[in-house]
């Protein structure tokens, strides 16, 4: 039941097959074994069987909220939700307990879907690898999967075991590893630079970054008020579909979400590619790609062009300095938005009472790791009088015109483009942390912080295994507000490559029955 | 005109330390005349890569947040050599880009008052309150400097 997809279960609670108490206690179950990943930080056993015993209620009188309605779903733990603790992975803010919930998360339980907990990112999303925050890093369950590990020959409880373990990418990498494991259906990321779509690739899953303004901000802990937005994993396209279908919308408490009409999500089945323009563009087969991203990037692109789509190569030309711009501008609003914490209104506070000053130094010299600090200070840097000209605004000039190049693509006929989502597949955490944060950032978000930039929508969709068993997912990026048609083209690839399905019973031990078909049929009213 | 003129002269240095640009005053001015000393120190220490010590603390006091080390000031150096990259790219004529949805109206709500009234629950989330206070020590101490600080307890 675990292993089926959310609408696939949806019906199966409708008909009655399975309860919405027994689907949270599965999920429980599973997620108490995997423990070990370091997915959670904050497991909210008892809200969940208690929205559970409510869905089940709402079934037996045949008054299901919708397509969520008993569906376990998990949050990354820089959404504020009301009653349960956010901590952003941070000393900052362990311990504060949020009155209110952020408006996605009140999407969801609205539509009735149990919240299973909050889920381990890197500290207040900063990174790509999940590996910062203080509850420790996210290990990718792909590490322990009958795929990889029987590319390494080894023995299932040999002794490089537990250091060899893989990152899940970041930053949240938790959300991600929680969907691979099967321990919810759908769970909330963020996204600012790719902090959805790297662990989603990383961890064989889908993850969806919509269109800047198309989901509302509001109770979302931010970092680059200008590039966030709330990022979607699942283990398919069409549950991505569903789940954006539910959070799209205007927010009065969010100004910056569109008043557009909201449009349909439901994604038609394509058959025919034949009207599509897949765009390639050149300047991101860059010299770090490794050889096999590349070579499933090639075979993705002859795919849609066998299938009767034009596929054209295209120019981004600022390409290079992206990153450069992202990493300026993304400082600077960084600095701007953590100056918030202060210790008197809410978070850590430190014992210091001699001034306000000293106060607040110490607070945020104890709350924030030195990742945090280290973004403040060069966002400061940036920010200065004498700088600012030159770095701030020449970066928002750079952002202009990456853009644009953007802009200049779409207008010129192609309707989605087609890249790499990350250089490689996932490292081992031990190879991981030989290099600095910064630096890992740079090269963990080279292909997906341009569409950050830009504010359209993007989605890395799981290709193939990589020549060690790991997952490499592609990214698609579309125009923006058209996440139906980006979706929609992700969907018919999705359904050409098949992508494996993660092999974890080794692990699960006596949790296997929760992959096996334990459903004779189920219906789906398409 | 006065940025091309920029360029020429704050071109970085073949070899060695990256020679980091500090504005040639403000838009408009060609050169640098009339600089504040603690500018000028700032800008030559800026050109040998390294970040002077004055520029440290002024951004220790801007942000309230410590360095903590030298490491960190190496990083930051690294970090400014990386943006320095933005150089190359002629932005002559580019606007700033501050929203990606510039093009659209930002709205207004109606003014009516629909909640609110919630200031025992915000005050629940802070560790220091008095009534319906939050606490702060004295607001009107300066941060004193690097070398005259007392070392903060280790927590």
């Amino acid at each position: 039941m675990l292993g089926r997809t959310l609408r696939e279960v949806s019906a199966a609670l409708k008909q009655g097959q399975i309860t919405p108490t027994e689907l949270c206690l599965k999920c429980l179950s599973l997620i108490k074994k995997t423990k070990f990943l370091n997915a959670y930080i904050t497991v909210s056993e008892e809200v969940a069987l208690k929205q559970a015993e409510e869905s089940e209620k709402r079934y037996k009188k045949g008054h299901s909220l919708g397509d969520l309605d008993g569906i376990p779903v998990a949050v990354k733990d820089n959404f504020s939700t009301s009653g349960i603790e956010t901590t952003c992975a941070s000393n900052m803010l362990k311990g504060y307990v949020p009155p209110y919930n952020a408006t996605v998360v009140q999407k969801l339980l609205d539509q009735g879907a149990l919240l299973m907990g909050k889920t381990n990112l890197d500290e207040f999303a900063m990174g790509s690898g999940s590996t910062d925050g203080i509850f420790g890093p996210v290990k990718n369950p792909w590490s322990y999967s009958k795929q990889y590990r029987e590319k390494r020959k080894q023995k299932p409880h040999g002794e490089n075991e537990e250091t060899n373990w893989l990152i899940t990418g970041g930053s949240s990498g938790g959300s991600a590893a929680a969907v691979s494991a099967f321990t919810c259906f759908a769970a909330l990321g963020s996204d600012t630079g790719g902090s959805t779509r790297n662990p989603a690739a990383h961890c064989g899953v889908v993850g969806l970054k919509p269109s800047y303004g198309l989901v509302s901000r509001h109770g979302l802990i931010p970092l680059v008020n200008s590039m966030d937005v709330p990022g979607i994993l699942t283990r398919c396209v069409d549950d991505a579909a569903t789940v954006l279908g539910v959070l799209a919308g205007h927010d009065c408490k969010d100004s910056t979400t569109v008043q557009d009409p909201v449009k349909s999500f439901i994604l038609p089945s394509l058959t025919d590619v034949s009207k599509l323009c897949i765009g390639i563009p050149k300047e991101y087969l860059v010299p770090e790609l490794s050889s096999e991203v590349q070579s499933l990037w090639s075979k993705a692109a002859k795919l849609f062009e066998s299938e009767g789509a034009k596929v054209i190569e295209v120019s981004l030309p600022h390409t290079s300095y992206s990153i450069v711009c992202y990493h300026v501008l993304c400082t600077s609003e960084v600095a701007s938005n953590m100056a918030r914490f202060d210790g008197l209104e809410y978070g850590h506070r430190c014992d210091i009472n001699v001034s306000t000053e000293a106060m607040y130094a110490a607070t945020r010299r104890e709350g924030f790791n030195d990742v945090v600090r280290g973004r403040i200070l060069s966002g400061n840097f940036f920010l200065l009088k004498e700088n600012y000209e030159n770095y701030f605004i020449k970066a928002q000039k750079v952002r202009r015109l990456i853009a644009n190049d953007f802009v200049n693509v779409f207008n010129s006929g192609v309707d989605v483009l087609l890249t790499p989502t990350t250089l490689s597949e996932a490292v081992p955490y031990m190879e991981f942390i030989k290099e600095d944060n910064r630096t890992r950032s740079a090269q963990g978000d080279i292909f997906t912080q341009a569409v950050n930039m830009a504010g359209l929508p993007a989605v890395s969709v799981p290709m193939a295994l990589s020549n060690q068993g790991l997952p490499i997912g592609l990214q698609f990026i579309g125009r923006a507000f058209c996440d139906q048609q980006l979706l929609t083209v992700a969907k018919w690839f999705e359904k050409q490559v098949q992508f494996p399905v993660i092999q974890l019973q080794e692990i699960m031990g006596d949790c296997s029955s929760v992959f096996e078909n334990d459903l004779a049929s189920v219906s789906l009213k398409q | 005109m006065w940025a091309r003129a920029g360029r020429r002269v704050l071109r970085a240095p073949r070899g060695g330390c990256r020679g980091f640009a500090s504005p040639a005053g403000s838009p408009g001015k060609a050169g640098g005349g009339g600089v504040s000393a603690g500018r000028e120190a700032g800008r030559a220490a800026l050109e040998t890569g390294r970040i002077a010590r004055e520029v440290v603390e002024h951004l220790e006091r801007l942000a309230l947040v410590d360095f903590g080390g030298p490491e960190a000031v190496a990083r930051l150096e690294r970090a400014v050599a990386f943006a320095d990259r933005l150089r190359a790219v002629d932005t002559d004529g580019v606007q700033p880009l501050e929203s990606v949805l510039e093009d659209r109206c930002l709205y207004l709500r109606s003014d009516n008052v629909v909640e609110g009234n919630c200031a025992e629950e915000l005050l629940q989330n802070s560790h220091r309150v008095v009534e319906e206070y939050f606490v702060a020590p004295p607001g009107n101490i300066s941060l004193p400097k690097l070398d005259e600080q007392e070392p903060f307890s280790q927590s």
